[in-house]
């Protein structure tokens, strides 16, 4: 059995044997991380990357830009909203089923989480909007910077 | 006065603190043993000043006095005395402060209590720490000073963050810094061994308490922490692989991993430069994790500081500490001499395939977590969620769980398999009959349905240890062992039933409208307003009625504050012995619905017990260690006495 062969191994080599066996678990778990990182994230969009470059339907992204004014439209059912969100150069419609951010409303910025779905619609399980003053998520904060500097050095 | 007597103790025990690590690795030289008296007086008086300071900081928030820029920016008079006293830490530099108190108070207990080790390891030990604490006071003082002064002193504050007004918000914080700074004893004790040469079983017995105290703390806040982010935001979960939650995770795992080496280390005097290079690496997570919350690198509610200044600090501290500390095991690990040997089969193979185990999965979420900020500098913006550590995690998981069930059950050194068949009979039944039933129930998921089947069969496993035991006398060690045990067992049947029994209903109800979810029936009664102190509210009034049994109340809010502004979700719940009843009320639609968000989670509650075994189990255990300690060192007094009686 193992625990006769390891006994056989020379006393200073036991610590060698352990030292490998460790090594090359957590470099397998390195590795894998690795893959399934490469996998498993999920990215970042606004709505021309998305248009330009869509993600495969159903892989977990996210997609950040301006709520559009006049686009949002509570459903029948009183808990699915749909809106549209766009930044300037691309459109895309977004639905949502939950209970919304405080500070989600149109013509602020929004980051939705979810998947496209197979009709070009963005389903979003989970809305970030701006919390309060010190709270913004992240790419909500640099996007809004972004589009700052773009509207002032847009000719007026 | 009292904001320039604050500042002027932790002036002092900075000082103290180089004083400290002068002496001590003067005491180390040759010719320079006159320095040692000084080092543990040192040490001691260090830590009752950033005590006072502490201390000062506190009496600052508590009379609001807001010439203090600190107490400007983060209290109000109108707040509850609770969230003044909490205040002092809801923040950046408080909890900075916290962070130094802590530290430098562990300090002194060592300098004081702690005989056991050589002299000269305890002075590399404590120089060691001091070293450690002088990052962090320069930190304070250069970078964020909490004691600043603001001139003009505004009418008014600008408040806590509302979502931070919560009970759990006292004791979470404290909890979790006595955890991360609690390592860092470990962390100095690695150093003082590793500079003297001094590896062996007094070196863990000495560290192993301090580890135990460390992780029970961690254990707790985490605990805590995953039950505060259950119900206060709302979302209905309980863990989101957030950052900041992987931030305390991962000196979590590491001071695991650490317990268990640190043990194999004092009852075999084996796996002796593995111990020294977890007690280094635990508390390397631990400021790792302060970096990447304290950084405001990654934006969460826990980031106070979203400032680069500090960040560059931390991190250079981070690199002086890991790197130094890392530096020093290359150099010495190779004359750390090899410990006992011990066959795969034994109870030392089961402790290391779970150290390998846990150091796999600390490096998978240490991965996940940094990922985004790698991929950050090359432009690519990622998000790594669930989908990621679930899967990825349990592959290390699952076997950890399956070899948890035999490693209590193995002899020290050399055992045989065979030998423990009869015995895992009983689990092995459990597991097959949780099989089946899963399959039955049916539409589980492949983790959860691992999960479940594993905690039935570890319940059972975990338990083994008492069997054939008279249990009055059974050593409270092993009680330790097997409630932490258990623990783990019960916590991943209530994870692994919440992700697959969940029920949820979201709905827009009319007052008199009656919701179904799962087996509870839900009428929303009446919405009326509400006001409290710093706040006002909408809330429901919700009948609850679960099957054919009673009526019961559920009144969840949503909540406004004024200052600062800000809505928040305050959600209701009913617990029973099988489960959880969770509700949330959102807004009013156009029509004059409301929204209702609605959740029947089955013994979810067993998460948060399974924790608080896992930390009554380390608890056990420190009670046994320092018993025995005790007994031991009163035993040794008595057989000096004797010698000296007879030597006369």
């Amino acid at each position: 059995m193992a625990s006769i062969a390891t006994s056989r191994i020379k006393p200073k080599h036991q610590r060698l044997v352990l030292l490998v066996v460790a090594l090359v678990v957590l470099v397998a778990a390195g590795l894998l991380a690795a893959w399934a990182l490469r996998n498993q994230a999920s990215y970042f969009y606004v709505p021309s990357e998305m248009q330009a470059d869509p993600p495969e339907p159903g892989r977990a992204v996210r997609l950040g830009g301006m709520v559009e004014e006049g686009s949002l439209k509570t459903q029948a059912d009183g808990v699915t909203i749909a809106f549209v969100v766009g930044d300037g150069d691309a459109r895309i419609p977004v639905r949502f089923s939950g209970i919304v951010p405080s500070l989600f409303v149109e013509g602020s910025g929004v980051v939705a989480e979810g998947r496209l779905g197979p009709d070009g619609t963005f389903l979003a399980d989970n809305l970030l909007a701006k919390h309060d003053e010190n709270y913004v998520p992240r790419e909500l904060q640099e996007m809004s910077e972004h589009q700052t500097e773009r509207v002032v050095a847009a000719p007026q | 006065m009292i904001a320039e007597f604050g500042l002027a103790a932790l002036w002092l025990a900075a000082a103290l603190a180089a004083l400290q690590l002068l002496a001590g690795s003067l005491s180390l030289t040759r010719g320079g043993e006159g320095f040692a008296a000084i080092v543990r007086p040192a040490a001691v008086v260090q830590g009752l000043l950033a005590l006072v300071s502490f201390f000062a900081l506190m009496v600052l928030f508590l009379r609001t006095d807001l010439s203090v820029q600190l107490v400007a920016m983060n209290s109000h008079s109108a707040k509850p005395f609770v969230f003044k006293l909490a205040g002092t830490w809801g923040n950046h530099e408080g909890s900075m402060l916290l962070w130094v108190m802590v530290m430098g108070l562990a300090g002194s207990l060592i300098a004081l209590i702690e005989r056991r080790l050589p002299e000269r390891t305890m002075l590399a030990t404590l120089a060691g720490q001091a070293f450690v604490s002088l990052g962090f006071y320069a930190f304070l003082l250069f970078s964020s000073n909490p004691f600043e002064r603001l001139d003009p002193a505004p009418p008014q504050g600008a408040g806590l963050n509302p979502l931070l007004q919560d009970i759990g918000l006292a004791f979470h914080p404290p909890t979790l810094y006595l955890g991360y700074v609690g390592l860092s004893v470990a962390f100095s004790f690695a150093i003082g061994a590793l500079i003297t040469r001094e590896v062996g079983p007094a070196f863990a017995r000495a560290m192993r308490p301090w580890v135990l105290g460390a992780w029970v703390f961690l254990t707790v806040g985490i605990t805590a922490g995953s039950y505060w982010a259950y119900y206060e935001l709302g979302w209905g979960g309980w863990w989101f692989w957030d950052p900041v939650e992987n931030a305390s995770l991962m000196p979590w795992l590491a001071a695991t991993a650490l317990l268990h080496s640190a043990s194999v280390l004092a009852s075999r005097n084996a796996l002796r430069a593995w111990t020294v290079m977890l007690g280094v690496v635990a508390f390397s997570m631990s400021m790792v994790g302060t970096f990447l919350v304290r950084s405001g690198i990654l934006t969460s509610v826990h980031a106070f500081a979203v400032d680069p200044e500090r960040g560059t600090f931390i991190l250079v501290l981070l690199a002086i500490n890991i790197g130094g500390a890392l530096t020093l095991f290359g150099l010495r690990a190779a004359t750390v001499t090899e410990g006992k040997r011990f066959a795969l089969v034994s109870r030392e193979g089961a402790l290391v395939f779970n150290n390998v185990m846990l150091s796999a999965i600390l490096g998978i979420v240490l991965f996940g977590t940094l990922y985004p900020l790698v991929t950050e500098a090359f432009d690519t913006r990622v998000s790594v969620g669930p989908p990621y550590f679930n899967p990825v995690s349990a592959i290390f998981f699952v076997p950890m769980l399956l070899v948890l069930m035999v490693g209590p059950l193995l002899r020290w050194r050399r055992d045989n398999l065979s030998r423990l068949r009869r015995r895992l009979v009983v689990p092995g039944l459990l597991l097959l009959a949780a099989v089946a039933a899963l399959l039955a129930i049916g539409g589980i998921g492949v983790l959860p349905f691992i999960g479940l089947a594993l905690a039935v069969a570890l319940a059972a496993a975990s338990l083994l240890p008492l069997r054939g035991r008279n249990l009055r006398r059974t050593p409270i060690a092993t009680w330790g062992m097997v409630a932490a045990h258990f623990g783990i067992a019960v916590a991943l049947f209530g994870a692994a039933s919440e992700s697959a029994f969940t029920k949820e209903t979201l709905v827009a109800a009319r007052v008199g409208d009656v919701t179904q979810v799962g087996p509870w029936q839900v009428r929303l009664d009446a919405i009326e307003p509400v006001a409290g102190p710093n706040w006002t509210a909408m809330r429901a009034g919700l009948s609850v009625r679960y099957g054919e049994g009673a009526v019961r109340q559920l009144k969840p809010q949503a909540r406004s504050f004024w200052s600062p502004p800000q809505q928040t979700a305050e959600s209701a719940l009913l617990t029973r012995w099988n489960g959880q009843l969770y509700a949330v009320l959102g807004e009013e639609g156009e029509d004059g619905r409301w929204q209702l968000r609605l959740w029947w989670k089955p013994f979810v509650t067993l998460i948060w017990i399974g924790g608080l075994l896992i930390g009554l189990g380390g608890v056990l255990a420190i009670v046994a260690h320092v018993a025995n300690d005790v007994r031991r060192s009163v035993a040794r007094e008595k057989i000096a006495d004797r010698r000296m009686r007879q030597g006369r």
